[in-house]
């Protein structure tokens, strides 16, 4: 058995001192001004007309979904929605930034990166309204998608619960020998979580090849970041654990996806986690369940409007000619009729059925899970007036 | 089978057996937790396995419950076959919600897509002087939950067989192992019986099948994992004091053979549950309102239930010894439903 000395890099010292937060600086990688103009032409990833169309086109897409489910949510017509306005480069250029064979594990505001893998706009409706045609047959609330063939894990609500999963998921592609990896996002605040912690630690010491994508973007809920922690943000920490780090800009599409780039292929090369803080703003508020105006002022969201990552990437592609106002102007036209016909077509869609409530909660169900089923649905044979809207809907 | 060989192995030697056959077939399998690696994991589960397999397939993870169960959901996810030891069942606590409310809905909240295949194995119970934190059973917080599978083998045959099921179904199942049917050292010599003679091939137990431990006509015992015995050694008294006592071992929590344990009550009228967990809410009640429900007109006397009283396990071992569920206590039980 080797010697170890785990004291081989320690230095010793005579003076009393303390470390303090702050001695070493994470500069924030920036590539695009706020006008949209190269600060770095020589790291400007190389990003060709039809992937930089598709990211333009995704990020538009998600802003118009959001504006419309909001406004859903208020007409009554879903109960809950969850905009990610103002954060759509960090999660369109990263996933664009990834092969489609990489895992998604999500938090539940990376809606961009779904859209950008080829999640219709059918699919998002039909999960929201919980109708037949939901994929996930009514079992969830509505955001937590999840498709297997677009290699997007499907979404849990206890927060931070994806990280550790995200290195076991890297894990199993690193035995398998397959060259891809997982992409693990999360807030700011999920970062608190124990399996933050818990997960980078595990994805550092075992050497998965994972990127750990943090959504810095100010708040979680009503918490602002400097009631969250005291330290130089998530990038710091990612450092502590001996993780490689990247800070970028957030709303910056070009810095986000040359930062995701090169995460990638570090992880790959390397068999290890790379970290990227991605610094931005969450315009919208949290969900439907809260109101910003209780807890932020309206000239603080304004400073952040003017950062706008939609604005500053078309202004971007304007420069290189790739804009086309008209053409635009038509995609957004069109969206929106799509959203608002797929809106009405996914509340006209009868619910799932009860009896599927007994499916997949094992590989097969067991006969006492069945019994219980058969004695529910004597129940609502017999007293259909209790539940109108259902009682039809039993197999 | 070739049982010639007269091997006896422990609870622990048996499980571990099946461990090391799947990963000699099928290379998704892997064992990981604290300790595994080198030190062959506390419970002696992993014994040996990392020379074998290496330290990428005995891995050996950094002190964080939730974070390398989350690690094998991922896994699982990801089409790996993990067996994640967390060696004591106290310590779910810490990562109960990464067991209840991950590994074990995701499969459903998938529609199926997202299947996590893996086994959780836990020492559980006590009897061997170590606290109300390294002693308790546990299995009702488990099997109270959907999604999961949960076993308690009382013996060496039925562990090795319900692992090898273990690892090779699709669901996530958790396998609790009593500590003093285990056979490693420090928890005490291992309960006789507990020790079986172990086939050298691999064979598999269907989970939701129990088994009659012991026949009989006059009271029906129902008793899981280490509690098993404590029912057969009060059957074995009072056979000799003219009551006939049939012992059921249900094996499975979930999936429970609550037919066989019915059929029982038929024929003998008379039903005591004894388990190390505690009473209320628990895997005892199950077992009663399982019967009742089918059966209300069945019983001849009131059913008893013997468990740990509701709190916490004494460290004293006199005191302990008190509150678990004996062969005294069970004996005073059939005798009382007797009457």
């Amino acid at each position: 058995m080797q010697d170890r000395n785990h004291l081989s890099d320690v230095q010793p010292t005579n003076s009393v001192c303390l470390i303090e937060n702050g001695l070493i600086e994470i500069p924030m990688l920036q590539l695009l001004d706020e006008n949209g103009h190269e600060t770095n032409k020589e790291q400007s990833p190389e990003i060709d007309e039809a992937t930089a169309k598709r990211i333009a086109a995704t990020m538009q897409y998600i802003r118009l979904l959001d504006e419309r489910m909001v406004g859903a949510q208020r007409q009554g017509r879903i109960s809950f929605y969850l905009a990610c306005t103002g954060e759509e480069a960090s999660t369109v250029a990263s996933a664009a930034a990834l092969s489609s064979d990489d895992m998604i594990m999500s938090q539940y505001r990376e809606q961009g990166a779904l859209a950008y893998r080829g999640y219709t706009t059918e699919q998002f409706m039909n999960q929201m309204f919980s109708n037949e045609l939901d994929p996930n047959k009514g079992r969830q609330m509505p955001i937590h998608y999840g498709d297997k063939t677009l290699n997007f894990m499907t979404i849990s609500s206890p927060l931070g619960t994806q990280i550790p999963q995200a290195a076991g998921y890297a894990y199993g592609q690193k035995m398998s020998g397959k060259p891809a990896l997982t992409i693990c996002y999360f807030g700011e605040g999920a970062a608190s979580e124990g399996d933050f912690h818990a997960g980078v630690n595990m994805a550092a010491v075992l050497n998965c090849p994972v990127i750990f994508f943090c959504r810095n973007n100010g708040y979680a809920i009503s918490t602002p970041v400097e009631e969250q922690f005291k330290g130089d943000g998530i990038a710091s920490r990612g450092i502590g654990y001996g993780v490689k780090t990247i800070r970028v800009d957030g709303n910056d599409v070009l810095a986000v996806f040359a930062a995701t780039k090169k995460a990638r292929e570090v992880a790959l090369a390397h068999n290890c986690p790379v970290l990227i803080e991605a610094m931005t703003y969450r315009l919208a508020a949290h969900s439907t369940s809260d109101d910003p105006s209780g807890y932020r002022s309206k000239s603080e969201e304004e400073k952040w409007h003017a950062k706008d990552p939609v604005e500053r990437f078309n202004k971007w592609l304007d420069g290189k000619g790739w804009f086309d106002k008209k053409a635009t102007d038509a995609y957004l036209e069109k969206s929106r009729a799509e959203i608002l016909a797929a809106v009405k077509k996914a509340e006209k869609v009868p619910v799932a059925y009860i009896d599927d409530i007994v499916e997949d909660v094992y590989d097969t169900p067991p006969w006492h899970l069945k019994k219980q089923l058969v004695e529910l649905k004597a129940h609502i044979a017999k007293y259909p007036e209790h539940y109108p809207k259902t009682s039809g809907r039993v197999k | 089978m070739n049982m010639s060989n007269n091997r006896v192995l422990t609870m622990a030697r048996a499980g571990r057996e099946a461990v090391k056959w799947e990963m000699e077939n099928d290379k998704n399998v892997f064992m990981l937790g604290e300790d595994v690696y080198k030190f062959g994991g506390v419970f002696g589960t992993a014994d040996g396995l990392g020379e074998i397999f290496g330290a990428d397939r005995i891995l050996d993870t950094p002190i964080s419950e939730t974070g390398f169960i989350g690690l094998a959901t991922g896994a699982a996810i990801a089409g790996m076959r993990p067996i994640v030891e967390l060696a004591f069942a106290d310590f779910i606590g810490v990562c109960y919600s990464a067991i209840v409310n991950l590994a074990a809905k995701h499969h459903y909240l998938s529609n199926g897509e997202f299947k996590v295949p893996m086994v959780l194995m836990l020492g559980s119970g006590g009897g061997y002087n170590n606290g109300g934190q390294h002693s308790q059973a546990l299995h009702a917080c488990l099997a109270h939950m959907p999604g999961m599978k949960v076993i308690a083998p009382s013996n060496a045959y039925d562990a090795k067989g319900f692992m090898h099921a273990a690892i090779r179904s699709d669901d996530f199942v958790v396998y609790m192992g009593q500590k003093r049917t285990s056979g490693v050292g420090f928890f005490g010599a291992p309960i006789p019986d507990s020790m079986s003679e172990i086939p050298d091939e691999p064979y598999t137990i269907e989970f939701g099948v129990a088994r009659t431990v012991k026949e009989g006509t006059d009271v029906t015992v129902v008793a899981i994992s280490w509690a098993v015995h404590q029912a057969m050694d009060a059957a074995k008294e009072l056979e000799k004091e003219g009551i006939s006592v049939e012992v059921i071992d249900p094996r499975t929590l979930v999936p429970l053979d609550r037919e066989s344990i019915i059929n029982s009550v038929r024929k003998t009228g008379r039903l005591v549950v004894a388990d190390e967990d505690y009473q209320s809410y628990g895997f005892t009640s199950e077992v009663i309102a399982s019967v009742i429900e089918s059966e209300p007109n069945v019983f001849k006397s009131a059913p008893i239930r013997v468990a740990n009283p509701d709190t916490t396990i004494p460290y004293s071992r006199p005191m302990e010894q008190q509150v678990l569920p004996t062969s005294a206590r069970i004996k005073q039980a059939i005798l009382d439903v007797m009457k």
